[in-house]
């Protein structure tokens, strides 16, 4: 026994020494340059500001949003998916994301446990890897974690941490690689400043599949399900849009001018949407809403994500007015189609990443980049594609996984266990007493 | 001696439990309950949801008088609690056989 153990440890420390070598040579065949602290100082910071959007940020916006016998069982989604893919990430999920490109569509295994990610600077910016790494892990978790939404108060939780992993390696890692790790649509000239497709594309129509695989909650439709704690969706809709500023002006990866007008477009949008779907919401059904105003600001957060480095500020204000208005319009609509995305993830995500990757084709102005209306009409072609091939890809890769972990533990609780509530059939424990 | 149960608009709470101490009654029980009458319940929107919210919250306030207080207590709640608008709420008396001081052991009036 002793003897196997010792073969085990041996045979890892020389694959260790293999990857460490492999990434090094990768690491000093990178553009030179030098680490820059202001830079470093801005990522390392905005790699928190997006962990506050997680959490408690999503949590706490996701909690309110449920019945008070699930706001637990909500939480612990969210914070259970932080810890998990965080560490997938670390094991393989970076590398198979951001290693050297393997024929467009994932990256090498160079990076398998960090294995060569280390302080040395990171290829074309002024940022240590590491710091690289540890930003676009945020964005590994955050997109998983806000998937949780589409299945709220019916996901068994074996289910959902098999899920989570599943689809972080599956989908998350490999389409993060094509779009900014050298695969494919990146090549093509996409452009994602910061996840409207990566993020909010993939969570969005991956929520949607979700939803229509698990189907309905038990009484959708027929009982009232409003939302237990609206305060603590307000809560958290600030820290999320606290937090975007990191998650948008942060995907400049550097402290800089084009981070300064990402934060700013960030703002705009945010802003503009919680106007866009209150207005909205006004004059369809009379009375304008807390939760309205809050879903807006989500909405146009997440509609300016894609073109946060490439829209002018009065773009920003334009796309943010129209993802307010036109993802209430979503969610109205989801009420009439009857499937069950519980706190709206495609509506709001889904929607609102797709219309931010296709306005950032019609009004990238700034940051080197031009869209049809100031004169580049190819663009807009090339985000068409981004788009539609993020949404097939997503949702068919979604559906096998659902499908897989029906069969190993299955997807949902049992009915009774869905009507005492996730908080005490799951954890055995209850939020409020 | 009578009991009187009355079902009132929640902000007209403080307003009853200060005209009835003003009567001189020397105790009540307090719940805070939900339920219908012909005012229905109210419509609740959500991201564009609405839902028919059928029981609506009211306050239950339940208190034992001697017979003689009967009409200048219904004549007070009635006085406090009255809106003018639908949901004002209801008032029910009934007989009650006894009443104890559980300390003293004293029964009936006296115990209240």
């Amino acid at each position: 026994m002793k003897q196997i153990l010792c073969f085990f440890a041996w045979s890892a420390v020389v694959v260790a020494s293999v990857f460490c070598g492999v990434a090094d040579g990768w690491a000093q065949d990178g553009l030179p340059g030098a680490i820059d602290t202001g830079d470093t100082a801005w990522i390392l910071v905005s790699s928190a500001f997006v962990l506050c959007m997680v959490l408690p940020g999503l949590a706490l916006f996701y909690g309110g949003l449920v019945r008070s016998k699930n706001v637990l069982g909500t939480i612990m989604h969210t914070g259970s998916i932080l810890c998990l893919i965080s560490l997938v990430w670390v094991l393989v999920g970076y590398s198979l994301a951001f290693g050297t490109d393997v024929g467009g569509l994932i990256g090498g295994l160079e990076f398998l446990g960090l294995m060569g990610v280390g302080e040395e600077v990171y290829p074309g910016t002024g940022i240590p890897h590491l710091v690289f790494m540890v930003f676009q892990l945020m964005f590994a978790a955050i997109t998983v974690a806000l998937i949780t939404g589409s299945f709220a108060e019916r996901m068994k939780f074996t289910a959902l941490l098999l899920f989570a992993v599943l689809w972080s390696v599956c989908i998350y890692s490999p389409l993060a690689h094509w779009v900014w790790g050298g695969g494919w649509l990146g090549e093509m000239g996409a452009l994602d400043f910061a996840g409207g497709a990566v993020v909010h594309i993939s969570s969005g129509f991956g929520a949607l599949v979700c939803a229509m695989v698990l189907g309905q909650r038990k009484g959708h439709g027929v009982e009232p399900m409003p939302p237990h704690n609206l305060p603590m969706t307000v809560l958290g809709t600030g820290l999320l849009w606290f937090g975007w500023f990191g998650f948008n002006a942060g995907s400049a990866l550097g402290a800089n001018g084009g981070a300064a007008s990402a934060f700013v477009a960030t703002h705009i949008a945010a802003c503009a949407g919680g106007i866009g779907w209150m207005v909205a919401e006004w004059m369809r059904s009379g009375k304008p809403t807390v939760l309205g105003l809050a879903s807006g600001v989500i909405a146009g957060l997440a509609t300016i994500t894609p073109g946060a480095g490439f829209l002018g500020p009065l773009s920003a204000l334009l796309l943010g007015l129209l993802a307010g208005a036109l993802c209430y319009g979503a969610v109205v609509w989801k009420t009439k189609l009857g499937y069950d995305d519980s706190l709206d993830v495609v509506g709001i995500h889904g929607v609102g990443g797709f219309t931010g990757i296709v306005a950032t084709g019609l009004l990238a102005s700034v940051g080197g980049q031009t869209g049809l209306l100031f004169g580049n009409p190819g663009q807009l072609w090339i985000q068409l594609v981004l788009g539609v091939a993020s949404i097939v890809f997503v949702m068919v890769g979604t559906y096998i996984i659902l499908k897989i972990v029906d069969v190993v533990v299955g997807l949902r609780v049992t009915p009774e266990e869905e009507s005492v509530g996730l908080d005490l059939s799951q954890h055995n424990e209850r939020a409020y007493s | 001696m009578k009991l009187v149960q009355t079902m009132i608009k929640p902000f007209k709470l403080d307003e009853v439990k200060e005209a009835l101490v003003e009567l001189g009654i020397q105790g009540m029980t307090v719940t805070e309950v939900k339920g219908f009458g012909r005012q229905k319940g109210h419509k609740e929107t959500y991201r564009g949801a609405e839902y028919q919210i059928d029981f609506v919250p009211k306050v239950k306030i339940e208190l034992v008088i001697p017979d003689d207080m009967e009409q200048r207590v219904i004549e007070t709640i009635v006085r406090a609690a009255r809106s003018g608008s639908i949901g004002d709420g209801k008032i029910f008396v009934s007989e009650l056989k006894t009443a104890l001081r559980i300390r003293t052991g004293e029964i009936g009036d006296g115990a209240l």
